[in-house]
């Protein structure tokens, strides 16, 4: 039938379907060109950089382009016995090149970091090359073994061996709190020492519970400010805006003021009685000064998505409710409640992304109870300069933090956010 | 709020409960900004109400640590604003262009893959500022930027950016695409339609976004943290030290001046928010 139909033809004789296919692509050419900037520049100064953490976090070739006659040999070496003579007149020769660049103290830091007791026989080693104590025409392997008896050891040359691969997943391991035992196997650290994964809970608690706190004190507010006439919600919802848009190291200040001991809440409770004047609780530098502070100041992005989706529910509705013989409970449960489902994912979605990577607050107020991943993030970037493994940690919370926001994506969708 | 008349007994209370909570949690909002008024205008050096502040005494208040935060020696919260100020500005300058480019083309009907670009361009607010912070870092360092002006501007551009196509996006949904049609079928070339047409409408967008930026851009102190060297300090890194430190009242005299800002730059965005709502024919 269609061979039947005439082509419908524009005035220059092109198809008309061409001719809107060919103005489409334009249109999406000239949309496209609207957004590159900004794409462009997002990708070069963010995305890849943080692509480049991931290069970071498991990057081990330090030792692998130290030592690169050494593991050549090793190929050769099945690792159960001391390793031959090749071997070691490998690992003289490319230790030779680093002692000449001053350049050995790496190799020993990092491998003490796989063995312990490697820092003093590198030094060991490194002195008698300096005074020429090896003799490159006899066995170096013999020589080499009278340096100190560790070099004797078959478990440090296991040890070197398992740093030859580039590639590690290591500090991966360490943010869970295992590691790669000396027969390559996975193992988890002394039970006192696992640090890490006491954070990881942490954080996922202190974020829940202040998502928690943040619904319970924001449905209710929500709720009247959404159902209050235009000018009494319109002066109340000042109070939620105003802190929103103050900063927030102002904000994380009042708390540090109020809930210090000598601050206006202990001064409260000492006047209503509750606590003894000379027994105050400690209410900063710990879980509860944590709660406090970031459920106050996550609040107003609990109101706001539910106030929004509160203000479109018609009050006949709940008339209705009531009317069809609901008690006023029955109707908020059965009618209400239902409708304001999409603010309430919206907002506990919104206010858990932003609690689990928080940083400033708890690092003010936390103390060491209340601190969370990212301050050990921050830690490790500042303090012990562990880059990799802070690299490591923050993809991990990244990968945590971008599966609540696709699924806030999908039930919201991000062009929704509301600001005020 | 007034209940009628036939209201049960236990509804009343119900009800009253219902305020009591909403009563209680719009304290909890806003209580703790105006506890700062008060101390900045302490006396004494303590950050608890003295003897004298509770009676009233006129003598226990003085703007001392305002004096101490102008002029005071070794006070880096001149520079520290200038740095903020400028900062802000360029980064806010920034975030405009950038993101009410990109907030064209993304309401525009015939882009693609849409979904996955806002996504993309949306992120940074939602990424921990930690990691943000981290990966601007090893970036700027590579580049040679770190430490400098021009590299906080970038890093708070990528910050500032995800606002202004929320609020632009938002206020592009409403706009009639027939008027600039009907500009170019009178013979304004595109610019010229978007000088004209376009932008004064969806201007009360552009200058929220841009307020939301320079909000987020002089507020930053993650990013800034792991930038700044000592001559980029800026107000939030000066306060973060500061509280770390010693909790000193010229703190809080700052503190007050940077409340005193937000409510100039609520009162802003509140009004160009009722004016785009007028403007749009949203009668809420």
């Amino acid at each position: 039938m269609s061979s039947e139909t005439k082509q419908i033809l524009t005035t220059d004789g092109i198809p008309l379907e061409v001719s809107l296919k060919k103005a489409e692509k334009k249109n999406k050419i000239k949309a496209f060109l609207l957004v590159a900037p900004l794409l462009l520049f997002l990708f070069i100064t963010y995305v890849f950089p943080i692509g480049e953490m991931f290069t970071r976090s498991v990057d081990d070739r330090m030792v692998t382009n130290m030592l690169p006659k050494t593991f050549e040999a090793m190929e050769k070496w099945d690792g159960k016995e001391l390793p031959p003579e090749e071997v070691f007149a490998g690992f003289y020769s490319d230790f030779k090149v680093l002692v000449e660049n001053q350049t050995q103290g790496k190799l020993g830091q990092r491998l003490n970091k796989e063995k312990n007791g490697f820092n003093s026989i590198i030094k060991k080693l490194m002195r008698q090359i300096k005074r020429n104590k090896i003799n490159e025409s006899q066995s170096i392997k013999e020589q080499i073994m009278k340096v100190h008896k560790r070099w004797r050891d078959v478990e440090y040359w296991q040890a070197i061996k398992r740093t030859a691969p580039p590639y590690t997943m290591a500090k991966y391991l360490k943010g869970m709190d295992m590691y790669f035992a000396a027969d390559g196997s996975i193992a988890q650290v002394d039970e006192d020492r696992r640090i890490h994964r006491i954070l990881w809970l942490r954080t996922l608690e202190i974020a829940l519970f202040v998502t928690i706190f943040c619904f319970l004190m924001g449905y209710p507010i929500a709720h009247l400010l959404a159902t209050l006439p235009m000018k009494y919600s319109n002066l109340l919802m000042i109070c939620v805006l105003l802190p929103f848009w103050t900063s927030l190291l102002v904000r994380t200040a009042s708390w540090m003021i109020l809930l210090q001991q000598q601050g206006i809440v202990n001064d409260f409770f000492v006047m209503i009685g509750l606590v003894a004047d000379d027994s105050r609780p400690e209410m900063m530098y710990n879980k509860v000064g944590t709660y406090v502070a970031m459920t106050q100041i996550l609040l107003p992005f609990m109101v706001l998505p539910l106030y929004s989706v509160m203000k479109t529910i018609s009050p006949s509705l709940m008339r209705a409710g009531k009317s069809l013989g609901g008690t006023p409970f029955v109707a908020f449960w059965k009618v209400y409640f239902p409708l304001t489902i999409p603010g309430i994912g919206a907002g506990c979605l919104l206010v858990f992304i932003l609690a689990i990577g928080y940083y400033i607050t708890p690092a003010l107020v936390g103390g060491a109870s209340g601190t969370l991943i990212s301050n050990q993030i921050a830690y490790h970037m500042k303090s012990t300069l562990d880059w990799s493994f802070a690299s490591a940690m923050g993809l991990m919370l990244l990968s945590g933090v971008l599966v609540i926001y696709w699924i806030y994506n999908k039930l919201v969708g991000v062009d929704n956010i509301k600001l005020g | 709020m007034a209940l009628p008349s036939y209201t049960e007994t236990r509804y009343r209370i119900w009800h009253y409960f219902y305020v009591a909570i909403c009563t209680f949690v719009f304290f909890f909002l806003i209580a703790p900004l105006f506890v700062i008024f008060p101390l900045s205008f302490n006396a004494e050096e303590f950050l608890v109400f003295s003897e004298g502040m509770k009676r009233l005494d006129p003598d226990a208040f003085s703007f001392r640590w305002y004096h101490e935060m102008v002029y005071g020696t070794k006070n880096p919260w001149g520079l520290a604003a200038k740095n903020s100020f400028i900062i802000a500005i360029f980064a806010t300058i920034g975030s405009i262009i950038l993101g009410t480019l990109a907030a064209l083309g993304l309401s525009s009907r015939h882009m693609p893959y849409k979904g996955l670009i806002m996504a993309v361009l949306i992120s940074p607010m939602i990424v921990p500022l930690i990691i943000s912070g981290v990966a601007i870092f090893f970036f700027m360092a590579k580049v040679g930027l770190a430490a400098t002006h021009t590299g906080i501007v970038l890093a708070h551009i990528i910050l500032g950016t995800p606002f202004v196509v929320i609020t632009v996006t938002a206020t592009l949904s409403g706009f009639d695409h027939s008027v600039t049609r009907a500009a170019s079928s009178l013979g304004s070339n595109p610019v010229n339609t978007f000088m004209k047409i376009t932008l004064p409408l969806i201007l009360p967008g552009v200058i929220s976004g841009g307020l939301f930026a320079f909000v987020t851009s002089f507020d930053e102190v993650v990013v800034v943290l792991f930038l700044a060297g000592l001559e980029n300090t800026t107000i939030p890194v000066q306060m973060w030290t500061g509280l770390r430190e010693q909790l000193s009242p010229t703190i809080l005299a700052v503190a007050t001046c940077l409340i005193i800002l937000s409510t100039l730059i609520l009162v802003t965005a509140e009004l160009l928010r009722r004016r785009s709502e007028r403007l749009r024919g949203i009668n809420r």
